[in-house]
């Protein structure tokens, strides 16, 4: 039987739509779930589809119309059907709020006949009937239990198809649609549950005793990398008989080393009632592995060529994705670097990694203009934040690593210098 | 464990009481000299003597209201209708006297008696001779009701009657003496306390909640649709209709979503609708489907055998509840 289709409720807060454009035109045929028309709602567009199967037999509201919910919009039934009673029944409906209305006593006229029609004598008779045909008059007619489900979940029970007698939506219908792996528009899948690692848990500890214990400050500097990448060029087309081609991070960590020689008090940790100046520099490498990161370290890095500071930063990678590295060469770190710039991020700062004094994060390489000489060229610049622990490194003194560190290397002849 | 009928459990129960507490004695309807309509007095006066199994005359309204006076100076009386189609005769001494003493004495006048007799249609008695009483009696607060299906409860619950102190209206199916099943020794003294429900089996598809003679057909039925059609029902036998078990109704309607109650009785304000009334309001949030009830059709009972057994809650229709609400049809 040909029926009346009204404007569905599209988003929760939804209360009147604009109807863009249709999509099916008069005379097609449309499926359960198919787009039939694009609705502009108070949120977004959205798709409507269709909740019943039949054929669009006529277009009620035109494209551009702004309706008010369950306003006619179109009429489906079978093919060729006669649809006349149904149009002088919304030429009765009168204005938006009449309709609504009568839509309301309509559908309550039906349920109470459907409901108790066949006796009343209660089940005096085999079983109540419930009318296995008609339709819902608009209404979506679900179970209790669906209801209580659908609130739960933020199920749109508008996009479930409900297979009980008169359509209605019972659990059923949910556990099918859950069967298949889909998630009915608008719920909010709860969380996956994923066990925490003891990698993960051991983050999680210091990182928050980090955060909260020590007075983190942070100085950014933007070094121009034009001579990085000159120097890293020549220096692996010197090294290209060996096989070995060092990274800008290679190049951060050799002068991040030599600048902690010419500032000491950088590579210093706080202990108390004692300040612990290193006299050695070991700077840890912070290296994502899957579910987390380790820090290895490279031992006596200042006194390190830059080719070997290569091969050992590469070797201690690979040992921390294979997870073979040794807890020794994973502690007694005096300093951090830690680089994100292969993922292209401009510029952070990074939490310090307990007991060190302060970590630097390493930024992306990237295209800037720079002004030479009066002129604005095409020039390379990189953002390396530090973080410092306040209560051994004070800003003037994090400041002067940074001037130091910022000549290193911007001059990288000046690493052979120090 | 070791089975005996339900009749066997009823007279085991009558014995065990009257032997603890000598206050507690039998009247009713040939119950003496002739051992009982139903034979579950059998053996009774030869042991306790005319003094505590005392036959009546046939005068219902005249031996119900002696056993209440008796009940209210003392002693804990036991009287049997030889069925309870007879108890309408009754009626006022149950309903004005034996319910209501109790509150309008203030609670100084206690009742301690138990009404006992065949409940239900047997075959073919007709009209007048086939009443299920329960909704008559269930409706009166100050009764209690008890209506085992199994010879177990059967005992249990009539030895937990006689031991209460207020009016119990205790329901036997007619057609379940002869019941076989297992009930623990004498020496168990085993007491089942009223409202508490029993879960004669479990499953979590549908609800079924049954009681009486229509119980072993709902079970029956229940069994065969978890083989045929893998419809798991959680059967549940009420055992007392006042108090009823709540909770074991409720726990249950949550897990599975559906319910269908079955009863003998009709179903116009019958015990199916209180239960209807119970699970609305208290599980609403968890139904799939309306709750549906099977019980006898809303006529009289018929004379003609085939009638009568379209009448009773028949399993076709028990199975058509079931599949209708768990949305299980055939088609």
């Amino acid at each position: 039987m040909a029926k009346i289709i009204g404007l569905p409720k599209l988003s929760p807060t939804m209360e009147e739509g604009v109807l863009v454009a249709w999509i099916k035109k008069e005379g097609d045929r449309v499926e359960v779930d198919e787009l039939v028309a694009e609705v502009e709602t108070d949120k977004a567009t959205v798709e409507f589809r269709s909740f019943d199967r039949g054929v669009l037999l006529k277009i009620l509201a035109p494209e551009g119309s702004t309706l008010k919910l369950d306003e006619p919009v179109a009429i489906i039934g079978k093919e060729g059907e006669d649809i006349s009673e149904l149009l002088k029944e919304i030429d009765a409906r009168g204005s938006a709020e009449g309709a609504r209305a009568d839509a309301t006593a309509e559908s309550a006229e039906r349920l109470s006949k459907a409901e108790t029609t066949p006796d009343s004598k209660g089940d005096g008779g085999a079983v109540q009937e419930e009318d296995g045909s008609g339709d819902s008059g608009g209404r979506i007619l679900a179970s209790p239990l669906v209801r209580r489900i659908a609130r739960e979940r933020s199920i749109d029970l508008s996009t479930v198809e409900g297979t009980g007698p008169r359509g209605r939506i019972i659990k059923r219908d949910l556990e099918k649609i859950a069967e298949r792996g889909e998630a009915p528009r608008g719920e909010r899948l709860p969380p996956a549950e994923i066990r925490a690692s003891s990698m993960r848990k051991t983050i999680a500890r210091r990182l928050t005793e980090a955060k909260r214990e020590i007075p983190h400050f942070y100085l950014v500097i933007d070094v121009d990398a034009e001579g990085m990448v000159e120097a890293r060029t020549k220096i692996n087309e010197m090294l290209a008989s060996e096989g070995v081609k060092v990274s800008y991070n290679d190049l951060v960590v050799k002068a991040a080393a030599l600048a902690l020689r010419r500032v000491p008090e950088v590579n210093a940790s706080y202990a108390g009632d004692v300040i612990l100046r290193h006299r050695v520099v070991d700077i840890s490498i912070a290296v994502a592995i899957p579910d987390g990161l380790v820090t290895p370290v490279v031992r006596d890095a200042d006194k390190l060529s830059l080719a070997e500071i290569h091969r050992q930063i590469a070797e201690l990678a690979e040992k921390a994705r294979e997870k073979k590295l040794k807890p020794e060469e994973m502690s007694g770190g005096t300093f951090s670097v830690s680089n994100l710039g292969m993922y292209g991020i401009d510029e952070f700062s990074a939490v310090i990694n307990p007991p060190e004094g302060a970590i630097l994060a390493v930024s992306a390489l990237r295209d800037e203009p720079v002004i030479r000489h009066g002129m604005v060229s095409p020039g390379k610049k990189m953002k390396l934040t530090l973080s410092c622990d306040h209560r051994v490194i004070d800003g003037a003194v994090g400041a002067e690593y940074m001037r130091v560190l910022r000549e290193l290397l911007e001059e990288p002849i000046r690493l052979l210098a120090v | 464990m070791r089975e005996i009928t339900y009749r066997e459990a009823l007279r085991e129960a009558l014995f065990e009481e009257m032997r603890r507490d000598d206050r507690v004695f039998l009247m009713g309807e040939e119950v003496g000299h002739y051992d009982g309509a139903y034979k579950v007095s059998q053996g009774l006066l030869a042991e306790f003597g005319e003094r505590r199994v005392i036959d009546t005359p046939i005068a219902e309204a005249g031996f119900a209201g002696i056993g209440i006076g008796a009940a209210m100076t003392g002693l804990r009386p036991i009287v049997e209708f030889m069925s309870w189609n007879f108890s309408f005769v009754a009626f006022d001494q149950i309903i004005s006297n034996a319910s209501k003493t109790y509150s309008m004495s203030g609670g100084k006048i206690k009742v301690p008696i138990v009404f006992r007799g065949p409940n239900g249609a047997a075959a073919q008695v007709a009209a007048q001779h086939s009443h299920t009483v329960e909704a008559f009696y269930a409706h009166i607060p100050g009764l209690w009701v008890a209506n085992p299906s199994t010879p177990r409860d059967a005992k249990g619950l009539l030895k937990a009657a006689i031991r209460m102190d207020d009016p119990v209206v205790f329901l036997e199916g007619e057609t379940l003496y002869n019941l076989k099943g297992e009930v623990p020794d004498a020496s168990e003294d085993e007491i089942i306390p009223f409202g508490k429900a029993r879960i004669a089996r479990e499953g979590k598809d549908c609800t079924l909640i049954a009681w009486g003679a229509p119980f072993h057909t709902a079970l029956a039925v229940a069994d065969r649709l978890a083989k045929e059609a893998g419809i798991e029902c959680d059967v549940i036998d009420p055992r007392t209709l006042r108090p009823i078990d709540e909770t074991a109704i409720l726990e249950s309607v949550a897990k599975t979503n559906r319910c269908v109650i079955v009863h003998e009785t009709w179903p116009y304000g019958g015990p199916g609708a209180e239960m209807v009334d119970l699970i609305q309001r208290e599980a609403f949030d968890y139904l799939d489907a309306p709750v549906l009830r099977v019980g006898s059709l809303d006529v009289p009972m018929p004379y003609a055998k085939n009638l009568e057994s379209l009448v009773l809650p028949t399993p076709e229709r028990i199975e058509t509840a079931i599949r209708r609400v768990t949305y299980r049809e055939e088609r």
